[in-house]
């Protein structure tokens, strides 16, 4: 079991999220940064869609009530057991009794803790995913307080040895300055050509409504195409006949702040959508915060699932690391 | 002419019209249906919508272009005269003009088109009609097409059943709501809809759903299988009662026993399309016999 002493900002259970129930306007919730997440199950020997916990902005408190081996992964933000400074992207021991807690976070906006047997919450439409907005999955259904307890489950499958680290070439590093790539398209051809191209040419700034559901971002006004809006679209040049919303799809409402759909966002609406945001810059998204500068990036669909198999070549590298850190010690 | 587009690299959206029409719909279920029934692998999700569809799908198991090669195929190939729809026709009970959503609305004035009317008086304006009574005899009158489900969990875009030029169409807001309470009422664009969970909202309201549409503790009888009621091709009644129906079926609610009054209906699109009047007395007839 795993005390809550403090919750910190929002701390929430994750794990890949609620696939296969967009249709009914489940959005998937799920980790944001997926890179960490596998990552840090892969550190503990979990299974692939063991949740963890996601910690935004500032870290929780957490008491062990029974030994753990534990990792953590994501921005930067410098784990402490009993207030001794301890390695993140490492596998780490904690004991009966032992208490982890955070310093401030000095890089991204994210970092997660995994923990090995995943933590332990009821499966809702197959996933352990908070979603807070209709209040289920996760932890009954909402984010972290003060008090609860937290079971390990049992979702993992190997041991992996502690001190077992990942090379600093595979972890992340964030700054204030971000390029998001996008594929452009969906109803783009709702912006006048001079609204595409400034939207690519300017630093967006990116607002306090910056969450689960979707960033919003300052910069300057885009303006539509006029035309005579199609039967039952709504009055607003921006507005479309209710459509679907892709994951990570960027919409101007009335022109003027573009946001950013994310994890537990809408999953349809009225407002023309200009871009996605390709899967793994979604990542990305995960570690950004208020006030960072955000350049958005045109890529096609072919070097998209280029930029997609880098991606999963990292993935590939940091698992065959563990594996062989592991056979390392078992051998030695 | 269709637009096939890449929504980023995991997903694919179609756009069939520009604007909604039953036609477009019926079209957009029936290719989506046909894509569910060939279980193509690599696909995670379809996603049906008013005068669209999306795939969600993994590039590692089918490239999309490969999927989008067959979407096109299934434009081509599917045809709406051997499209049959089965689905449920519901009694849709909805207290108008409810102390709740006039609450909420009055907060927003300063957010709407006519901040001196309330959003049903302003919509039966727009549209042409003497009164709100007007409005909500037009409104419940004909039964509505689920034609999409999302946004949240459960709600339901209702097409009503009427040929064009008796559409009723409202803008929505001029800039949204912060605040909806569960189980409103709304009209935007051409989409009656119903609000499953307290939110924010950019609808015209008009009133409250009695029963809900969205139960995560799935106590109720029509949502042991799911927590979201509607589904898309569902033909929806929206019933105007009075504030004592409106209590009585809350404290069923309360109670556990409340159940919404559906009957099984299978019909063609061609049924709808070609006589939307006669489709809908039939309908109404079948779900009050």
């Amino acid at each position: 079991m795993i005390k809550v002493n403090s919750p910190g900002l929002q701390t929430t259970v994750q794990d890949f999220g609620r696939i296969g129930y967009y249709e009914v306007g489940m959005p998937p919730s799920g980790v944001m940064d997926k890179y960490s997440y596998i990552a840090g199950n892969l550190l503990v020997g979990n299974k692939e869609n063991a949740a963890v916990l996601e910690i935004t902005y500032m870290g929780p408190v957490l008491e062990f009530q029974q030994d753990a081996v534990i990792a953590v992964t994501g921005g930067v933000m410098q784990p402490k057991i009993n207030d001794r400074p301890v390695g993140m992207w490492e596998t780490l021991q904690v004991k009966t009794g032992d208490v982890l807690s955070f310093d401030f976070i000095k890089q991204g906006a994210r970092v997660y803790l995994a923990v090995a047997g995943g933590i332990d919450v009821p499966l809702v439409m197959d996933s352990r995913a908070t979603y807070t907005l209709c209040g289920i999955g996760g932890y009954e259904g909402r984010p972290l307080q003060a008090g609860d307890v937290l079971k390990i489950g049992t979702e993992n499958e190997t041991d992996i040895a502690v001190g077992t680290r990942i090379s600093d070439h595979l972890i992340p590093t964030f700054s204030k300055h971000h390029e998001v790539r996008v594929i452009v398209g969906l109803c783009s051809y709702r912006l006048t050509e001079e609204s595409k191209e400034r939207f690519f040419s300017i630093d967006w700034t990116v607002t306090p409504e910056a969450n689960r559901v979707g960033y919003r971002f300052k910069g300057e006004r885009l303006n539509f195409v006029e035309r005579e809006q199609p039967f039952g679209a709504g009055s607003n040049p921006s507005n479309v006949v209710d459509l679907g919303y892709p994951i990570g799809s960027i919409q101007v409402p009335d022109g003027v702040e573009p946001i950013a759909l994310l994890n537990d966002a809408v999953t349809g609406g009225g407002y023309a959508t200009i871009c996605t945001i390709i899967s793994t810059d979604l990542d990305k998204m995960a570690q950004i915060k208020t006030n960072d500068k955000v350049r958005f990036v045109a890529v096609d669909i072919n070097e998209a699932l280029e930029i997609r198999k880098e991606y999963q070549n990292k993935i590939q590298q940091i698992k065959e690391q563990i594996i062989r850190q592991a056979g390392g010690v078992q051998n030695g | 002419m269709s637009r096939y587009e890449y929504g980023g690299d995991e997903f694919i959206f179609v756009e069939l019209s520009e604007a909604m029409s039953l036609e477009i719909n019926f079209q957009a279920m029936a290719i989506t249906r046909t894509l569910r029934e060939e279980k193509v692998p690599g696909i995670l999700d379809i996603c049906p919508s008013n005068a669209s569809y999306m795939v969600r799908f993994n590039p590692e198991v089918i490239h999309p272009d490969t999927l989008i090669a067959k979407l096109k195929e299934l434009e081509e190939e599917v045809s709406l005269e051997n499209f049959e729809i089965t689905a449920r026709a519901v009694d849709v009970p909805i207290l108008f003009e409810d102390p709740w959503t006039h609450e909420a609305l009055m907060r927003f004035r300063d957010r709407h088109q006519d901040p001196s009317s309330t959003d049903l008086e302003y919509v039966a304006r727009t549209n042409g009609f003497q009164s709100k009574e007007e409005l909500i005899k037009a409104i419940t009158d004909s039964p509505y097409l689920v034609s999409m489900i999302g946004f949240v969990p459960g709600l339901p875009w209702c097409y009503q059943m009427v040929p064009n030029e008796q559409q009723i169409e409202a803008p929505k807001y001029v800039r949204p709501r912060t605040f909806t309470p569960e189980r409103a009422f709304g009209f935007g664009g051409a989409f009656a809809v119903i609000y499953p969970v307290q939110g924010a909202g950019g609808y015209q309201l008009f009133g409250t759903a009695a029963a809900p549409i969205f139960e995560k503790e799935q106590r109720l009888y029509d949502f042991k299988e799911s927590m979201t009621f509607p589904r898309q091709g569902d033909v929806f009644r929206y019933r105007s009662i009075s504030m004592d129906e409106y209590e009585d079926i809350r404290k069923q609610v309360e109670n556990g026993e409340f159940r919404y009054l559906t009957k099984d209906i299978t019909f063609k699109p061609q049924d709808v399309l070609e006589n939307p009047k006669a489709f809908s007395e039939s309908v109404l007839r079948r779900l009050y016999a």
